[in-house]
C-alpha cells in the first residue's frame, strides 16, 4: 500500500523533522485536505490514506472535528487534513462554518471526494472549492453502488467538465486508492471559475447532462424497505422493532458476557490472587484498605469491600465493560447500516416540542453510550439554541452506558420495578425539562432538513475496527479514573474529608432527598465518574427507595469530569455555567419529588 | 395544480415551484432541492412530523413548518381539469 501509517519509521521520521523547521520553509509537509459532502466516504479514505484509523459511519455528520495524518505519496510526504462534511462553502451549521474556515486558510492541494450516486448535488461544493485555485484532484467515490444504482458516471467525460484528474473509487474497499495517490502530483488548478450563484445550478444540470447516464431499473427490495422506514405507520413499526431488538440485544450480549465469561473469571482467577494479596498485605493495614478494602467473614466482596484492585477492577471489567462492548456492537451496526438518519425522522415530531429537531436523536443516542461524544455530535445542529439544549439534556438526563450499567447491576437485584423507576424518572425529566428550556429560551430553533442515506450492510472489518477502537477508548480512559476514583474516594474517607463535606450538605440531603449524609459523598464524587459513585452507594445499606433517589440524583447533577470538559469547550464559561446551574436545580427537584413521592406513598 | 408539499398525496411526483421564505431555502438548496426540480414524495409523519421526499434516487427529510410552506407543482397524469370545462 501506498500509504504510510504510524509504523513507517520513515514516515515519521519526516514528521519530525519537519515539525521542527518554521512553518513555510521549503521542507514543510505539503498541505491536502480532503473535502466532499456529509457521507460520501471522506473519513474511509482517510483511513485508507493515512493508516490512521478514523470513525466512519453511514450517516452525514459523523465527522464534526477534523482530523490530520500523514500520507505518502512515493518519495513526497504530506499532512492529510480530514475536513468536516459541508453541502456548501456558504455555512449552515457548525461543521460547515469548519470547513469554509479550513478551505480558506487554504492548503497546497485539495482531494476532493464526489459520491458518485448523488453527483448533481456534490458538485455545488466541488464547484465552490474548484474556484478558490487550489490544485485539486477527484476521487468519484462509490461508483459500484451507482452502478449498482443504475448510474453511469464517466470519469474522463467529467475530468475533461472539470478540468481536473477525476479517479474513480471505492474507498470501502480501497479500490482506486493506489491511482489517487499516484496521481496527486497531477493535480490542476480548474479552469473553472466566476460561476454567478444563480447560474450554479444551470452549469451543473449542463455538467451532469454530459457526464452521467441513468438506465432505467426495477425497484429493490431495498428501495420498499427504505420507503416503509419513512412511512407513517410502516416506519414506527419498524422504529419500535428496532429499538426492542437493540434494547433486547444489549442486555443479552453483556448478560452473556458477564454471566459466561467475565464473573466465572473472577471468581477462578482473581479472587485466588487477590486473597494472596491479601494475606501478604495483612488486612487492616493502610495498604490493604487502599488495594483490597474490607473483607467479610475473611473475604472479598466485590461489590462492597471497596478497594482500588478489589471493587475497582470489578466494577470497570465485570459490572461495566460488558454492557460498552454490547452498547457499541449494536451502536455501531445501526450507524454503518444507515438507519439512525430513519430514527431522525420517526422522533422529529417529538424533539421539535422540546425545541431541537429529529437529528439531535443521534447525539442523544452517542449519548447513551458516553456522554462525552453525545455532546460532541451535538454539532451537526444547526443553531446554538439547539446546541444549547440539547447538550443540557444530555447531560442532565441522558444516563451513559457505565452508570446504566451500575444501576441495572446494583438495582436489578431488587427488583425490575426499580429499575423501571430510575429510567422512568429520567425519561420524564428529559421530556419535560426540554418543554420548560424550549418556552424558556429566547429565539427559536430550526426545523429539520435532512438527506438520508441508502441502506448499507456493514462491512463487518470496518465493524470489528470501529468497536474495537471505542472499547479500547473505554479502557483507556475509564481505567485511570475508576481505579484512582476508588483511591481518591478511600483517601477522603480516612482522612475524614468526605465526612466534613457529607456534614455540610446533611441537612439538604437529609431533608429533601430523605438520604443519609454518607449518601452525599457518593454523589460529589460522582464528578469523577458515575458509576464508581453507584459503587460507593452499594455498602451504605441504604433502601431500595432511597437507592432510586440517589441514583436519580446523581445521574442527573454534576456532569463528570469528561463530560464537564467538553461542554466547557462547546458551550463556552457562561453557558457551561448556566447548564450547570439547570442541573442542580433539575437533579434536586426530580430527587425530592421522588422522595416525596416514596414518603406518600409508603 | 399548486400544492404544499406536506398536502401532496403519498407516491406523488412533483416539481418544485416556490421555495419557502427564510434560511431554510439555502439549506434545501445545499441538498439540491430548487425550483424547478422534479420530487416524488414518499411519506409524511403523523403529529407534525416531517415529510420525506425522493430526490434522484435521494431521500431527504423535510420539517412539518417547512414542508407547508413548500409550494409544488402536481405532475399531471390525468387531461388538465381546463380541458374539461
Amino acid at each position: 500500500m501506498s500509504s504510510c501509517n504510524g509504523r513507517c519509521s520513515e514516515c515519521s521520521g519526516c514528521l519530525s523533522r519537519f515539525s521542527s523547521l518554521p512553518a513555510g520553509g521549503e521542507d514543510r509537509p505539503k498541505r491536502i485536505l480532503l473535502t466532499g459532502n456529509p457521507n460520501v466516504g471522506k473519513s474511509a479514505f482517510f483511513s485508507r490514506l493515512t493508516g490512521v484509523h478514523a470513525i466512519s459511519s453511514n450517516y452525514p455528520g459523523t465527522t464534526v472535528g477534523f482530523m490530520e495524518g500523514t500520507l505518502r505519496a512515493g518519495k513526497t510526504c504530506y499532512r492529510l487534513v480530514d475536513v468536516p462534511g459541508a453541502y456548501t462553502l456558504e455555512p449552515t451549521n457548525e461543521a460547515e462554518e469548519i470547513a469554509r474556515k479550513m478551505i480558506e486558510e487554504g492548503g497546497d492541494k485539495v482531494i476532493i471526494v464526489l459520491d458518485a450516486t448523488a453527483l448533481e448535488r456534490n458538485l455545488v461544493l466541488a464547484l465552490q472549492v474548484l474556484e478558490r485555485g487550489i490544485p485539486s484532484i477527484v476521487a468519484l467515490n462509490m461508483v459500484d453502488e451507482a452502478r449498482h444504482r443504475g448510474v453511469l458516471v464517466d470519469p474522463a467525460a467529467l475530468q475533461k467538465e472539470l478540468g481536473v484528474p477525476v479517479v474513480p473509487t471505492v474507498a470501502v474497499t480501497g479500490q482506486g486508492i493506489r491511482e489517487l495517490v499516484a496521481k496527486l502530483d497531477e493535480a490542476a488548478v480548474s479552469p473553472l471559475a466566476g460561476i454567478p450563484r444563480e447560474e450554479r445550478w444551470q452549469r451543473i444540470g449542463e455538467i451532469v447532462g454530459r457526464v452521467q447516464k441513468v438506465v432505467h431499473r426495477h425497484h429493490t427490495w431495498r428501495d420498499r424497505l427504505e420507503d416503509a422506514s419513512v412511512h407513517r405507520f410502516w416506519g414506527t413499526l419498524i422504529g419500535i422493532a428496532v429499538l426492542a431488538l437493540s434494547y433486547g440485544m444489549v442486555r443479552q450480549i453483556g448478560e452473556g458476557l458477564i454471566r459466561l465469561a467475565l464473573d466465572p473469571f473472577f471468581e477462578r482467577v482473581v479472587r485466588p490472587f487477590l486473597m494472596k494479596v491479601s494475606d501478604l498485605l495483612g488486612p487492616g493495614s493502610l495498604l490493604h484498605t487502599l488495594l483490597i478494602g474490607t473483607l467479610f467473614d475473611g473475604r472479598i466482596d466485590f461489590e462492597l469491600s471497596f478497594g482500588m484492585i478489589s471493587t475497582g477492577l470489578y466494577v470497570e471489567f465485570v459490572m461495566v465493560l460488558p454492557y460498552i462492548v454490547a452498547f457499541y456492537a449494536v451502536l455501531s451496526f445501526l450507524e454503518d447500516s444507515g438507519y439512525l438518519p430513519r430514527l431522525a425522522v420517526l422522533f422529529d415530531a417529538l424533539l421539535h416540542r422540546l425545541g431541537i429537531h429529529g437529528y439531535a436523536v443521534i447525539p442523544t443516542l452517542l449519548g447513551l453510550g458516553c456522554n462525552v461524544p453525545g455532546i460532541l455530535a451535538t454539532r451537526v445542529l444547526e443553531s446554538r439554541r439547539e446546541r444549547f439544549i440539547a447538550a443540557t439534556l444530555i447531560s442532565v438526563a441522558i444516563p451513559c452506558a457505565a452508570l446504566q450499567a451500575m444501576v441495572v447491576g446494583v438495582l436489578g437485584n431488587l427488583g425490575l420495578r426499580y429499575v423501571l423507576l430510575v429510567y422512568g424518572s429520567l425519561f420524564l425529566s428529559w421530556l419535560l425539562l426540554g418543554r420548560i428550556l424550549h418556552k424558556m429560551l429566547p429565539g427559536f430553533s430550526p426545523e429539520l432538513i435532512v438527506e438520508i442515506p441508502p441502506y448499507r450492510m456493514p462491512s463487518a472489518k470496518a465493524f470489528a475496527m470501529k468497536l474495537w477502537f471505542r472499547i479500547r477508548g473505554f479502557l483507556l480512559e475509564a481505567t485511570p479514573l475508576v481505579l484512582g476514583g476508588i483511591l481518591f474516594a478511600n483517601l477522603l474517607t480516612t482522612t475524614g474529608i468526605i465526612g466534613l463535606l457529607s456534614r455540610l450538605v446533611a441537612p439538604l440531603f437529609n431533608v429533601v432527598l430523605g438520604l443519609p449524609a454518607s449518601a452525599a459523598g457518593a454523589i460529589l464524587l460522582g464528578i469523577l465518574r458515575k458509576d464508581v459513585a453507584v459503587g460507593m452507594l452499594v455498602p451504605l445499606g441504604l433502601s431500595a427507595s432511597q437507592l432510586v433517589v440517589a441514583t436519580v440524583t446523581l445521574a442527573m447533577t454534576f456532569p463528570c469530569i469528561a463530560t464537564f470538559v467538553v461542554l466547557w469547550k462547546e458551550l463556552g464559561a457562561a453557558d457551561t455555567l448556566k447548564s450547570l446551574g439547570i442541573m442542580l436545580i433539575t437533579a434536586f427537584a426530580a430527587g425530592g419529588i421522588l422522595n416525596a413521592a416514596f414518603s406518600f406513598f409508603s | 395544480m399548486k400544492t404544499t408539499l406536506n398536502a401532496l398525496e403519498d407516491g406523488t411526483r412533483a416539481v418544485i415551484a416556490e421555495m419557502p421564505r427564510g434560511e431554510c431555502a439555502q439549506r434545501l438548496e445545499a441538498l439540491g432541492l430548487y425550483p424547478g426540480k422534479t420530487i416524488r414524495k414518499i411519506s409524511g409523519m403523523p403529529f407534525k412530523g416531517p415529510v420525506t421526499v425522493l430526490l434522484d434516487q435521494r431521500q431527504i427529510a423535510i420539517g412539518h413548518g417547512i414542508s407547508s410552506r413548500l409550494i409544488v407543482e402536481v405532475e399531471e397524469t390525468e387531461p388538465p381539469q381546463e380541458v374539461r370545462t
